[in-house]
């Protein structure tokens, strides 16, 4: 059989950039495959599919030597339209990527740049709807879906034209662990039922490896490192190497000193023969130590019955009662649209609660501005360009304390004392358009925590990190909670955040708290994990299958060694 | 929360037109009102305004804070217009009843009120015309309207797009200005207007930022989708011309005629009280 995607000695360089993205690529994928291309940030993975779907060279420029033929042909002569008849892109930003105002119209994108008359288009729309399941959203404004609706949508907007080739960038990026796994769910099905051949690139493996892949290709620093069956990779240790996240009962395994073995199948932790390595992991458990309880302190925050709606038809949060000490790192999870966000502007005074209060240190801040809250209860948004307003570092930073009238001494003193936690110190007169993303979000982090909030809201702090920025940015709030007793509450659907970082997680499904637990409480129940869209962790089944009579007591344990080893 | 300038559907018989019949009036309604200096059609014109916007259903809070921008232009140029041309008034009537002199050549007329009077008038006839037009039509419709109409498809998808980014580009407007806010930087009326002036940029250049995101994001997505292939293209949302859209289209014209007709029979575009 001949390929349908094939890299021959094929290297990349943008014109925007010195050194080639990629080097000497060797890859051949063929009809009817499925993909799954991992790798850093910054490792090529994007540039690879963007040489897959034509985005390079035909809107990102630069030059390419050796071969790359998809469907027997040059994307030269193809050219970016021709690719696009038989590569179907979703991209990872499930929002920015609706053209069309509503459903319907976004599907029909593709026929409407071909010329299809009217009465086909609409026939043809209504076709794949009902494949996808969207029929009774077509009339819909993207804007009003779901999560997961959202990439069903995206979904059908590509395969509406028939191509041959699915590319998934990211797709598990801004979706709940339920949604992602409905989503992984729905690619394997497309693949099954047509025959497709798909390429996701992904680097959250866990969530991508709840249905099968046939080869996982791994990249790092531009050149293809592996490319092998799940198995395969898993047992060995080039994921290590490369900075990408192992599932987490592969890392417990490893923990418990256990060599793994492909053919035990690692891939799926329902799927795995756990009984050569069972003692192993029971011997691990036992002599697990339990960590030194924190001291108790005292409430910080507390929030009384909280009631919030837009109107009178739709409440948002409904009775909301919790309450935060003084220095925890504290969770608020839930599904894509449970009220988490709500709940911080209410917070923050963005919005007004219908009834309920909010104390701080036992005073009610309902007669404070959203200014005079801001001093003592700093936000930091999802995305940093939505707050960086200065071109300069410093002046980022200090932005906060001279809108306040600080004296331009202290302001200094505390901009460089405020950059050096954040590792920004050597940066200080840089512009912010020189940095990373990474980067960005840490000055953003810094110009709350120069004001020296008494407590720092986030929200998805780690959203579309890789491994090594994820645990960068978690090392470091981890830090500033140590260091200054920073009382930190992270909004987030990462579980893994969750479960390594957090003390406590507040769930909300539905506008209601659920739950306010430990998290490995949390995610060892099935009926929290259903309601809120959360995912089971892994090692519950793990210890499951291994014997191991309180599985929660187990994902404990594994968070503690975590912890120790880091 | 009502977004500003969005269209939304309410089921009037306006967003029944066809966009091209609606483009038509709007532009035959504005060039009528800016020929015309008849403060007997311009009365007419206003009243009609008012009934039409009246029966758009729209809500004042899509359109209120828009408005009163309008509303200080509007005033800016209406004592621009006295301080700088105080006699225009009376070169156009051809008479001077002086009601009030401010010394020098600023001399308060009958004859300048009158003119400054139309001036405001035409303001209340077009402003209403426009937000009916933008908030009864789908802006996808439009774009297929315009492109019927012979205008590249190009551009009137870029209008559309704009139209349509509307309503997002408020919600990140919204969501930076909150956050700027709780870092310290007021933006209600507690602070002194040079001061609200200034601290405006921390929330615009944030806003370009995210704006510029959301651009490359798009073009992308059109791109591999195939925009821009083919010289056409056609509409999942085009509609043909109906019955209705004649019957507007022709009372469109016929009041056209009507009122250009009244307004340079006497060989002047001014309707004059003085004489």
């Amino acid at each position: 059989m001949k390929p349908i995607i094939e890299f021959k000695n094929y290297s990349f360089k943008y014109n925007s950039q010195v050194e080639p993205t990629l080097r000497d690529i060797d890859l051949a994928i063929y009809p009817g495959e499925k993909i799954l291309i991992i790798g850093p940030s910054g490792s090529g993975k994007s540039t690879l599919a963007n040489c897959i779907n034509g985005l390079v060279p035909f809107s990102y420029g630069g030059e390419s030597t050796g071969e790359l033929y998809i469907g027997g042909k040059e994307p030269k002569d193809l050219g970016i339209f021709g690719l696009s008849k038989m590569v179907g892109t979703v991209l990872q930003d499930t929002d920015g990527q609706f053209i069309g105002l509503t459903v319907a119209e976004d599907v029909a994108f593709v026929l409407e740049n071909d010329c299809m008359e009217e009465a086909r288009m609409h026939r043809r729309v209504d076709d794949i709807a009902e494949m996808v399941d969207i029929k009774n959203l077509l009339g819909h404004a993207p804007g009003e879906l779901s999560g997961g609706q959202k990439q069903r949508v995206s979904m059908a907007g590509v395969m509406i034209d028939d191509v041959d080739i699915l590319l998934f960038d990211e797709p598990l990026a801004n979706l709940d662990p339920a949604t992602g796994k409905r989503a992984i769910a729905l690619i394997d099905s497309i693949q099954k039922e047509q025959n497709k051949t798909i390429v996701i690139i992904e680097h959250r493996l866990e969530d991508a490896l709840y249905k099968d892949v046939d080869r996982i290709v791994v990249v790092g620093d531009g050149v293809i490192v592996a490319d092998m069956t799940p198995d395969e990779l898993l047992s060995c240790d080039i994921l290590k190497s490369q900075g990408i996240r192992e599932p987490l009962y592969v890392t417990a395994l490893k923990h418990a000193g256990c060599d793994i073995h492909s053919e035990d199948h690692p891939a799926h932790v329902e799927t795995m023969d756990f009984a050569p390595y069972r003692n192993q992991v029971k011997d691990w458990f036992a002599q697990a130590k339990s960590p030194v309880k924190k001291n108790e302190t005292d409430r910080v925050l507390e929030v009384e019955h909280l009631d919030f709606a837009y109107d009178e038809s739709r409440q948002i949060l409904q009775d909301i009662n919790f309450s935060v000490k003084q220095g925890e790192m504290l969770s608020i999870v839930g599904k894509n649209g449970a009220g988490k966000t709500t709940l911080s502007s209410l917070i923050c005074g963005f919005l007004k609660p219908i009834s309920g209060r909010i104390l701080l240190d036992g005073k009610d801040i309902a007669p404070l501005s959203i200014k005079e809250r801001g001093e003592k209860i700093g936000l930091v948004m999802q995305n940093p360009n939505q707050m960086i307003s200065k071109a300069m570092i410093y002046d980022e930073v200090a932005l906060g304390l001279a809108v306040r009238g600080v004296p331009e001494e202290e302001i200094k003193e505390r901009v460089y004392d405020t950059l050096k936690i954040c590792g920004l110190y050597p940066f200080r007169n840089w512009p912010i358009s020189a940095l990373s993303f990474g980067q960005k979000k840490r000055v953003t982090i810094a110009s709350i925590l120069v004001m020296n909030p008494e407590i720092m809201i986030l929200d998805e702090p780690t959203a579309g990190q890789d491994y090594r920025h994820y645990t960068e940015i978690m090392e470091f709030l981890k830090r500033i909670n140590e260091e200054r007793g920073t009382t930190i509450i992270m909004i987030t659907h990462d579980m893994h955040l969750m479960l390594e970082y957090t003390d406590r997680a507040i769930v909300i499904a539905d506008g209601q708290l659920i739950s306010d637990d430990t998290p490995a409480n949390v995610l060892t129940s099935a009926e929290i994990a259903e309601r809120a869209y959360l995912k089971q962790t892994s090692l519950y089944e793990m210890a499951k299958q291994c014997g191991i009579q309180s599985p929660s007591a187990f994902v404990e344990c594994f968070i503690n060694y975590e912890r120790r080893v880091r | 929360m009502a977004k500003l300038l969005t269209y939304k559907e309410k089921g009037t018989w306006m967003e029944n037109l066809c966009g091209v019949t609606k483009l038509i009036f709007f532009l035959a309604w504005t060039i009528t009102c800016m020929l015309t200096y008849d403060t007997r059609i311009l009365a007419v014109m206003l009243f009609i305004s008012l009934l039409l916007f009246k029966l758009s259903k729209t809500q004042w809070s899509q359109v209120g804070s828009v408005f009163k921008v309008i509303l200080v232009f509007m005033i800016i140029n209406v004592v621009a217009i006295f301080i700088f041309a105080p006699g225009q008034g009376t070169k156009i009537y051809g008479t001077e009843h002086i009601l009030y002199s401010l010394g020098g050549r600023w001399k308060l007329t009958g004859e300048q009120l009158f003119y400054e009077l139309n001036v405001v008038l035409k303001y209340f006839t077009i402003v209403p015309a426009v937000f009916m037009f933008i908030i009864t039509t789908n802006p996808s419709e439009l774009a297929a309207s315009l492109n019927k109409l012979g205008v590249s498809y190009n551009i009137g998808y870029s209008i559309a797009i704009a139209l349509r980014y509307i309503p997002d580009v408020q919600d990140d407007f919204h969501k930076i200005k909150n956050a700027q806010e709780a870092r310290g930087i007021e933006m209600s009326g507690k602070a002194k207007l040079t001061e609200r002036i200034k601290n405006v940029s921390a929330i615009i250049f944030p806003l370009i930022f995210t704006s510029m995101e959301r651009i490359d994001t798009v073009s992308n997505a059109m791109e591999l989708r195939g925009f821009g292939k083919n010289k056409k293209r056609t509409w999942y949302m085009g509609r043909k011309l109906a019955g209705r859209d004649y019957v507007v289209m022709a009372v469109t014209f016929a009041f056209m005629i009507v009122a250009l007709v009244v307004t340079y029979h006497d060989g002047n575009r001014f309707y004059n009280p003085f004489v």
